[in-house]
């Protein structure tokens, strides 16, 4: 199994943390995000039309987008079924907060490649739409939490923390404080106990 | 200028751009100092520098020279050229410049913190360090020709480079020609006898943030360009958290400062360096 890697993007940790977890050995080939912009040019288009990173290849099967590649791995090698539970219900709830990774809580990451690395966004917007997208979060983390429930989508850990965790822990990053998120707080405090759970630079200090 | 510039930093050279990047019409903008400036190429890959805070096109004209990749410029009037870095001269070397990442604090807490070993265990565990083994030993400083030298340090490091296969023990030299650059030497794992060579160029944008450029000249015949920038900006991107969480942003000097800094003694003389040669941007007094 092979994943095109950027070692500082937040999508492709997605996919280490979730590997770890999984405790799965896999290859990675590192593109030159930045400074490089090795993902605009030809040859990375010809494997992501969408010069987007991550991308698993995995023997036939090639996938981008990091809340799909989730989906698969979890079907395919998760044996325990917990982390995607075949159950209506859990599918449907956990598609929906995977949507929430994939839209919502990208613009914390928009805050952070305007911070750290120049890029031309409008950071004072993308950091107001973080902020609606964390009170989001945490809200539902409340309400679950009254029921017990300490995990996005259900009593065990899915892939919808998974997919949600790496922009909302990079936000400082960014410039997006925590302290108006408690319950958040304790949800990225639960996520980084778990066994194989591993860091990213931007993350490992809050342990 | 939101504040007066002192003159040892105003006097400097400093990088403002990576000798390949250019944005559309080949110019590139960026912030020195508190001055908006713009490079424009010609071309034939000639870099004119323009401060953008001033009208007169002859007092616009900033000076632009070409050294180690990157371009660099002054609003002042520097006494001698850019320093010297004879060693990435030596053949067999691979060059690297990465191109900057921004950091909300004083340029120099990056250089400070570049300075210091006792958070490699704690800041970069299972690379370039790792407890229990955090213990410092002494090591020497000396100022030489007006700047800084650190010498005789060395540290464990688990994964010294790209290319260390196993945990080394590497000896380091520290140098600060220049208020916000600071040139590390350390032991290489291919050739024990000799030393890898990667530098921190700092672009004080403003008082409390920077531009951070990473230059390198190592010897490394196995990793690809792009794995040892990941390598890099992996280091790195540890170092950017703790450096933005540091309170103040701007680095304390004189006064109490000098008791309450951790007994680190690059630091301690990196401090009384700047102090002597009177600077006081993006300082604070302690
Ligand atoms: N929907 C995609 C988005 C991935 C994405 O935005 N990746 C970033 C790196 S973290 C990227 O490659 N951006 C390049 C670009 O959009 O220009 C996913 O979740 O994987
Ligand atoms: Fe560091």
């Amino acid at each position: 199994m092979k994943l095109y890697d950027y070692i500082l993007s937040g999508n492709c940790y997605k996919i280490r943390l979730f590997l770890s977890f999984l405790d799965i050995n896999y290859e990675t080939v590192p593109v030159d995000y930045y400074p490089g912009r090795e993902h605009r040019f030809p040859d990375f288009l010809e494997i992501n039309p969408l010069g987007q990173l991550p991308v698993l290849v995995d023997d036939e099967v090639k996938l981008r987008d990091a809340q799909a590649i989730l989906i698969y791995l979890a079907s395919k090698y998760d044996t325990s079924g917990r982390w995607y539970p075949r159950n209506p219900e859990a599918m449907g709830k956990i598609a929906m907060w995977l949507s929430f990774a994939g839209t919502e809580i990208m613009n914390s990451s928009n805050a952070r490649l305007h911070d750290m690395l120049a890029y031309d966004l409008d950071a004072d917007k993308a950091r107001a739409n973080a902020h609606a997208a964390f009170r989001i979060l945490d809200d539902h983390l409340v309400e679950v939490g009254f029921a017990g429930q300490e995990w996005i989508a259900g009593t065990q850990p899915s892939i919808a923390d998974v997919a949600c965790f790496p922009y909302v822990a990079l936000s400082r990053d960014g410039g997006i404080e925590h302290d108006d998120y408690p319950a958040i707080q304790s949800w990225l405090t639960r996520i980084q106990s778990l066994p194989r759970f591993i860091d990213m630079p931007g993350i490992h200090f809050m342990k | 200028m939101s504040k007066i510039v002192d003159p040892f930093t105003l006097n400097q050279w400093y990088a403002v751009r990576t000798e390949n990047k250019n944005g559309p019409d080949r110019t590139h903008r960026t912030r020195l100092l508190g001055v908006d400036i713009i490079c424009q190429d010609d071309e034939n890959g000639q870099v004119s520098i323009r401060r953008l805070d001033r009208t007169e096109s002859q007092d616009s004209e900033l000076p632009s020279r070409k050294r180690y990749g990157l371009v660099w410029t002054s609003l002042g009037m520097p006494e001698s050229g850019i320093f010297e870095m004879p060693e990435t001269e030596e053949e067999g070397r691979r060059h690297f410049v990465w191109d900057a990442v921004t950091v909300k604090t004083s340029g120099l807490r990056a250089i400070e913190n570049f300075l210091d070993l006792a958070h490699f265990p704690y800041v970069h565990s299972g690379i370039l360090g790792e407890e229990p083994l955090t213990e410092v030993t002494d090591y020497q400083v000396e100022r030489i020709n007006n700047e800084i030298w650190v010498k005789d340090c060395s540290f464990h490091q688990p994964k010294a480079a790209a290319i260390a296969e196993e945990g080394i023990h590497v000896n380091y030299i520290y140098r600060v020609p220049h208020p916000f650059v600071s040139i590390l030497y350390k032991t290489c794992p291919l050739f024990p006898e000799k030393f890898d060579v990667i530098a921190l160029m700092v672009l004080p944008r403003e008082e409390d943030v920077c531009d951070i450029y990473t230059t390198a000249s190592l010897f490394d015949n196995v990793n690809t360009d792009v794995e040892i920038l990941h390598f890099q900006q992996k280091i790195f991107l540890q170092d950017r958290l703790i450096l933005e969480n540091q309170v103040p942003k701007l680095l304390p000097l004189g006064g109490r400062s000098e008791v309450s800094v951790r007994a680190d003694a690059a630091s301690i003389a990196y401090r009384r360096w700047l102090l002597d040669n009177g600077l006081s941007y993006g300082a604070c007094t302690g």
